[in-house]
């Protein structure tokens, strides 16, 4: 029996402002069932403010629906199979690993805390422990084993490893592949880290001043996006084919193309160099590229993770 | 709990292996409980209040057999003041730190969250606003006065304990101070003192200083005082009255009856009877207005 994926978030015009500044410029989207999606996008470009929307911290204007219920006015019903994580220093400091487990135990109908218990064994975390005596690598690794014993439908993740070493990072998104995502659940992670999340991600949406302005699933974009390391005495005609973007490294010309766009089949563009799947990052850029001011930003914002 | 809210969204409930049920109460007991954990203070500081105060009285027990042979030649009234005076000190001791405790806790309880940024992960679990700020005013109308009176009930046991071994090592009448200093009926007025004045009658205030802590950036403790003042100083300077001074403080004696000069001597009909001015249950209403702004202003809140 195959049944059709369930919408978990579905928005229309989902617009908020905060005085004069619009954050959210009339948002339309649809995260169905067992997505794991990324929302990349700049700084101040409606990431946060879209997802305090979605999880009921924030009022907006327009139509949002998280598992079928209103999240503004129907939160704390909604967090019951909604978790989420909020960057990496929100457990409060005073508070006793064990404490933790027990609160959440207490108020979370479901809340498995043997398997909490069982996450944290793997760490070097002790149970009388006070989150401030903890490192910032091993508070996220408690808030992820809290979050992982929740048989949650929806993870909401904001800059979850902002400010980790590589370690705790590479760490963080292999223990949520292989032991709690499954096709029932969804994960929606907010995230300038791209290049480690680019091999877990299922669909990628970019966002910018308000708007969604790239949606596609990553078989999507592994099939329509390639990036070609032109031989220098083939720029000009890799450049007769269009490129959506064209940058420089190591004096070398990258030339970006959509096949959808172009046109173009792969072997062509094997015959002028080196044929590659683009990052996140570049795609980005490309994306984003034709709008001088916004570009430039965004080239700033992640010059540090592109190759 | 089986409102339409919960019909609604049933095809996504349909399909969990099983249904979450938990009482609507166990948040709610578990939002207190986490209070206890991180403000210590609610006991801890009674508790050094009283050990200091029982230290000092450890030495003034040098001069008891001797004040007690001095007491025997007043008259009962004078002895009885005399003898009992030391045990409503310890109360009044303990009383007014649980008092403080419980105000410095209101201005902190909804800012601390926003300050430290744990409120997003306060918010991310199944927990209402309400319940939350229910919980956070729980404290200071009962989880405080309760402490107040073990702690006092405690202390003043063992300073009659110490006493007695003291006159007992004298030679002296033991019998004579229990029957002046009668521990079951100081507790039970005490009792009633806590909850209902220093609880109830006050709640207003402590819903106040919540709605600050909640409402507040930076300095809840100048917002939660300066309205009242300036009310207070515009009165004055128009008027040359200071009629909303004297109303106020009229509500937090207790309508003006339930705490006689007497200090603890009212007998306790007289805190029961203060529950029937209405003066009480304005103020209670007064205090769920605050309190259902705080649980609206919890709402919009984020991160400071």
């Amino acid at each position: 029996m195959t049944v059709a994926a369930l919408p978990i978030i579905e928005a229309r015009g989902l617009r908020k402002a905060f005085g004069g500044t619009v954050a959210l410029d009339g948002i339309d989207l649809r995260i169905d069932e067992g997505r794991i999606v990324g929302l990349i996008g700049p700084n101040g470009a409606g990431k946060t403010t879209a997802l305090n929307a979605i999880l009921g911290l924030t009022p907006y204007q327009g139509e949002l629906k998280v598992l079928g219920r209103d999240p503004w006015t129907e939160r704390d019903r909604l967090m019951r199979d909604v978790s989420f994580i909020a960057d990496v220093a929100v457990l409060p400091r005073w508070i006793k690993v064990s404490q933790v487990l027990e609160y959440v135990a207490g108020v979370h109908p479901r809340f498995d805390r043997g398997k909490a218990e069982g996450f944290l064994a793997k760490t070097s975390i002790r149970s009388g422990s006070k989150v401030r005596e903890l490192s910032k690598g091993m508070v996220t690794q408690l808030h992820l084993a809290v979050v992982m014993a929740i048989d949650a439908r929806l993870l909401v993740l904001d800059e979850p490893t902002l400010g980790l070493d590589i370690l705790y990072r590479k760490q963080f998104y292999d223990s949520l592949l292989s032991d709690y995502f499954d096709r029932s659940r969804t994960i929606v992670v907010a995230t300038h880290q791209v290049e480690e999340v680019q091999h877990v991600l299922t669909d990628l949406m970019f966002i910018d001043r308000g708007r969604i302005v790239f949606n596609c699933s990553m078989d999507e974009f592994e099939m329509r996006y390639v990036e070609v390391m032109v031989r220098p005495e083939q720029v000009e005609a890799a450049r007769a084919l269009g490129p959506m973007h064209e940058r420089q490294a190591l004096g070398r010309s990258i030339l970006m193309f959509d096949l959808a766009l172009n046109h173009g089949d792969r072997q062509r563009l094997a015959a002028l160099g080196e044929v590659r799947t683009p990052g996140i990052a570049d795609l980005f850029v490309a994306v984003l590229g034709d709008k001088p001011g916004k570009a430039g930003e965004a080239r700033g914002n992640y010059e540090g993770v592109a190759r | 709990m089986n409102s339409q809210s919960d019909a609604v969204p049933e095809h996504f409930d349909s399909q969990r292996s099983a249904p979450a049920a938990m009482s609507e109460t166990r948040p709610f007991y578990w939002s207190v409980r986490r209070e206890l954990w991180e403000n210590r203070s609610i006991y801890v500081a009674p508790l050094a209040a009283a050990g200091v105060y029982l230290f000092g009285f450890l030495i003034s027990l040098i001069r008891l057999p001797q004040k007690m042979r001095a007491l025997s030649t007043l008259d009962p009234a004078h002895q009885h003041a005399a003898v009992t005076m030391p045990y409503e000190f310890a109360a009044g001791l303990i009383m007014a730190t649980t008092l403080i405790v419980a105000v410095f806790y209101c201005l902190d309880a909804l800012h601390g969250e926003r300050r430290d940024r744990s409120i997003l992960f306060w918010k991310s679990l199944p927990v209402s606003d309400m319940t939350t700020v229910l919980s956070k005013a729980m404290i200071p109308v009962v989880v405080v006065q309760l402490v107040a009176f073990a702690v006092t009930f405690a202390t003043q046991w063992i300073m009659l304990m110490l006493s007695s071994a003291v006159l007992l090592g004298g030679g002296l009448n033991v019998p004579t101070l229990w029957t002046q200093v009668s521990l079951f009926q100081m507790s039970l007025m005490l009792f009633g003192h806590l909850l209902i004045m220093h609880g109830l009658w006050y709640a207003p205030v402590y819903a106040w200083l919540l709605l600050v802590s909640a409402w507040a950036r930076r300095a809840a403790f100048l917002w939660a005082v300066l309205p009242w003042l300036t009310i207070f100083a515009v009165e004055k300077v128009a008027f040359n009255t200071s009629h909303f001074a004297a109303m106020l403080g009229q509500h937090f004696a207790g309508g003006g009856q339930a705490v006689a000069s007497e200090g603890m001597s009212p007998v306790i009909g007289v805190q029961f009877s203060s529950l029937s001015s209405p003066g009480f249950w304005i103020g209670l209403a007064i205090a769920a207005i605050f309190l259902a702004g705080a649980v609206r202003v919890r709402r919009y809140q984020g991160p400071i």
